[in-house]
């Protein structure tokens, strides 16, 4: 593609604007098309990214590119369409209804400084759907939906935007002489730029509240609204700055998941199901998966589903691993052959598999549980054999080695050889505990 | 040959990142957030973006807007982010915006059970925004569905211009399984081809099934809107206008139902039971059509890997011979009735869960 740069003499279509007379937006569209006249702008490089209401359909009296999205969901368009194509002009148009109903985004494009122009036009009301109040009325103002005056206070958009970093924050009205020049400051601030521009309404708000272009100062000045340029802070960009600190990744990408070759055998000829029962930071799922690794390195299949509350480090823990010399369908176990019970969380939701279990299947706690409801063969860890009694953290891997050792499922090899990475020592260290309880 | 022992998410993003995928947005949820962590950590390293929104209706809204921008994107989320997504779902339908959008489903309604497994958004996802214009919804069934199907999803949002969903589960998604490594390699989906500018608008409604190809913007003066709109994206009311272009929505996915349909069809000579079951549900299928037939009886099963449009090619000729179709579901029958309308006079039975724990073979078996 060329890079060649064709302005255009005028970046408005020869459609004339639909707007009510008098209404301020054509006079607003009219300094945008100033402003984009005097920044010499491909066209092509220009999206014009609307919402909804009567502002919504500005983009389309321009020659630019354009998106007119949901309501109040602009800010969002425009920042994917700038973090996919940094090279791209992306001026958002809202009005005072999108702004309020996507505050959220505000704060966000405010905070993060994705690099777009967003032009508030700010008539108080919703001007479309019949002269609603929204976000920025002002305070005692009548309209469709505060017959007897308005009772809420009117959103600040700029005092949010500004405390919130945005990198270039302008109020005015569309009377602003200057108003173009604003436009082009903000297009060329580098970050998010915010023009909250006031202006009439002449279907609903202007004549409801007897509202004139005097009139309009005096309401920001009541409700201590300062007008102008109100902050300018220098920003790095969010795009290019994504961009700058990915560059230190590229190339950095993950490898994709480890390689398991079948180094070992095991003597399993059936499935074999295992579950650890224990608590939240007791390593039950590291275990879980180191075990099921050193399966899969020994020849088989292993699945491994893991259960816990939605809380991180409180609660009960469980993982349920299949190992089997087939492939494996369904990863859920009903009736486990051997249950390491590790915690009185992980006991709590042993019942109904405890209770499933017959007198083949057996069950391998730590001292101090109590196991009844069962008729599964139950044996206690007996932790005092160890020449180094674990510790907490340790359990899980001592009692799911003691347990598959002793069993035959796995060998004392096949586990030490899936201890890699960066517990490998401190594995390989319960693992050798384990062993001494085969 | 080497294996790895993964997870569905992990499939995913391996399917996501093979289809050169290059840009998501997503928001932190049970039981979806794994794969906004791999892919904030995998497309940066290859020169793609990730990002965190403020909200899933920034993190679709995003995925829009950077699809438009040329970039092939992704989002995932589950129920209660999806709920937020519905009136971009709209907006993607409306402006033919190719998007895969990941649902873990969990068990619902509202908050649910964020760690528990469910199949609740199965019509969800069919009819989650206004209006009621056709999507396209993939479901995986195991690990490595997960790496093909997303492949797949990105193929045919690209071919037919819309949102495809990849509904999957907290199950499958979080459940460790054994894959061979070559079932995880090797996907490509083909080039993509923009318009340059020359072929007209990015939108055409004659004939009504033809999808013309995407525009982005940079290269051209491009229009796009979520409001009825004429071939040059320019707002209309003009009824001949907006019903070609809603019919056009509908006849560009309903016309090529062949290419979408995709089931794994396990006859049995003689049999008189069909099992039909998707997603983590179709692992107890298997397993116990496989017990099943290990006891001497015959059962056929289809797995629907292709959940909306219905394959209703398929489920008719499967049901040639058929006396009763079983239906497991986690859920309390929402494709049960898919069934049900194609196979009048036939014994339609469901097997339902809706308490955060799978259906277990035996439930199945037990109807065989």
């Amino acid at each position: 593609m060329t890079a060649t740069i064709v302005p255009l003499a005028t970046y408005r279509n020869e459609t004339p604007y639909p707007f009510c007379p008098g209404c301020g937006h054509g006079p607003i569209l009219d300094s945008l098309n100033e402003a984009l006249v005097r920044l010499e702008l491909d066209p092509r490089q220009v999206v014009l990214v609307s919402d909804i209401g009567c502002s919504g359909l500005s983009d389309q009296y321009f020659a630019t590119s354009a998106f007119h999205g949901l309501h109040g969901r602009s800010l969002t368009y425009a920042a994917g369409i700038k973090l996919a194509r940094p090279d791209l002009e992306v001026i958002v148009i809202m009005g005072d209804g999108g702004t309020g109903i996507g505050g959220a985004h505000l704060l966000s494009a405010a905070r993060r400084n994705v690099g777009m122009t967003l032009l508030v036009f700010n008539n108080l009301n919703f001007g479309m759907t019949g002269g609603q109040h929204s976000a920025t009325t002002p305070s005692g103002s009548v309209t469709a939906t505060t017959p007897d005056g308005n009772q809420e206070q009117p959103l600040d958009i700029c005092a949010t935007a500004a405390v919130n970093g945005a990198a270039y924050v302008y109020r005015g009205t569309n009377f602003d002489p200057a108003l173009t020049d604003r436009m082009v400051e903000a297009i060329e601030t580098p970050g998010f730029s915010i023009l909250d521009i006031w202006e009439l309404c002449t279907a609903y708000f202007g004549p409801s509240n007897k509202l004139g272009k005097r009139s309009l100062q005096e309401t920001q000045q009541r409700h201590g609204f300062e007008t102008g340029v109100l902050a300018r802070r220098e920003v790095f960009e969010y795009s290019a700055a994504y961009r700058a600190e990915a560059a230190r990744r590229l190339g950095l990408a993950h490898p994709g998941p480890r390689l398991l070759a079948a180094e070992f055998t095991s003597e399993l000829d059936r499935p074999f199901r295992l579950m650890v029962m224990g608590s939240a930071g007791g390593k039950v799922r590291s275990a879980a998966r180191l075990v099921a690794e050193a399966a899969i390195r020994s020849g088989l299949f292993a699945t491994q589903a893991d259960d816990y509350p939605i809380t991180v480090k409180t609660g009960h823990s469980v993982s349920q691993l299949i190992f089997s010399p087939e492939p494996i369908d369904f990863a859920g176990i009903h009736r486990p052959d051997l249950m390491v019970i590790l915690s009185e969380e992980g006991l709590a939701q042993a019942g109904p598999y405890l209770a499933a279990m017959t007198t083949e299947d057996r069950v391998m706690v730590i001292p101090g549980l109590s196991v009844v409801e069962t008729t599964a063969a139950v044996e206690v860890l007996d932790l005092d054999r160890v020449s180094r009694r674990p510790v907490q953290t340790e359990l899980a891997m001592v009692g799911v080695t003691a347990a598959v050792v002793r069993h035959k499922v796995l060998s004392a090899e096949a586990l030490r050889a899936a201890a890699t990475g960066r517990y490998a020592d401190k594995n390989l260290a319960a693992i050798a505990a384990g062993l001494e309880l085969v | 040959m080497a294996r790895q022992f993964i997870d569905g998410s992990t499939a995913i993003v391996r399917g996501a990142l093979d289809a050169e995928c290059d840009f998501f947005a997503g928001y932190p949820i049970t039981p979806a957030s794994p794969i906004l962590h791999m892919m904030l950590a995998e497309l940066p390293a290859r020169g793609g973006v990730a990002i965190q929104g403020e909200d899933e209706i920034a993190s679709i809204g995003m995925c829009i807007g950077a699809t438009l921008g040329g970039a092939r994107a992704m989002t995932a989320t589950s129920g209660p982010g999806l709920s937020l997504c519905s009136e971009n779902i709209g907006l993607a339908i409306m402006g033919e915006v190719p998007l895969v959008i990941v649902d873990v489903q969990r068990l619902g309604p509202a908050t649910g059970g964020a760690t528990s497994v469910g199949q609740g958004d199965v019509q969800f996802v069919r009819w989650g925004t206004a209006g009621g214009y056709p999507i396209i919804a993939l479901a995986p069934s195991r690990v490595e569905d997960c790496y093909t199907l997303t492949l797949r999803a990105f193929e045919l949002a690209e071919r037919f211009r819309c949102p495809v969903f990849l509904v999957t589960d907290k199950d499958l998604n979080v459940t460790m399984q054994t894959v061979d490594e070559s079932s995880l390699t090797g996907g490509a989906v083909r080039e993509r081809s923009f318009r340059t500018g020359a072929e007209g608008s990015q939108y055409r409604y004659e004939p009504p099934d033809v999808v013309p190809p995407l525009g982005r913007y940079g290269n051209e003066v491009m229009r796009f809107t979520g409001s009825s709109h004429d071939e040059n994206a320019v707002i209309t009311k003009q009824p001949e206008k907006v019903g070609a272009l809603n019919r056009h929505l509908a006849a560009k996915i309903e016309e090529h139902l062949e290419e979408i349909e995709l089931v794994e069809m396990d006859r049995a000579q003689d049999a008189t039971t069909l099992v039909v079951a998707y997603g983590v549900t179709a692992g107890a299928a298997r397993r116990a059509v496989k017990i099943a037939r290990a006891g001497g009886r015959e059962v056929a099963s289809m797995i629907v890997q292709s959940l909306w449009p219905v394959p209703e090619r398929a489920i008719v000729e499967a049901i040639d011979g058929i006396d009763r179709v079983v239906v497991p579901e986690l859920n309390l029958g929402q494709y049960r009735q898919e069934i049900e309308r194609l196979a009048a006079g036939r014994e339609i039975v469901g097997v339902n869960r809706v308490d955060g724990r799978l259906i277990e073979p035996d439930q199945i078996l037990e109807l065989l």
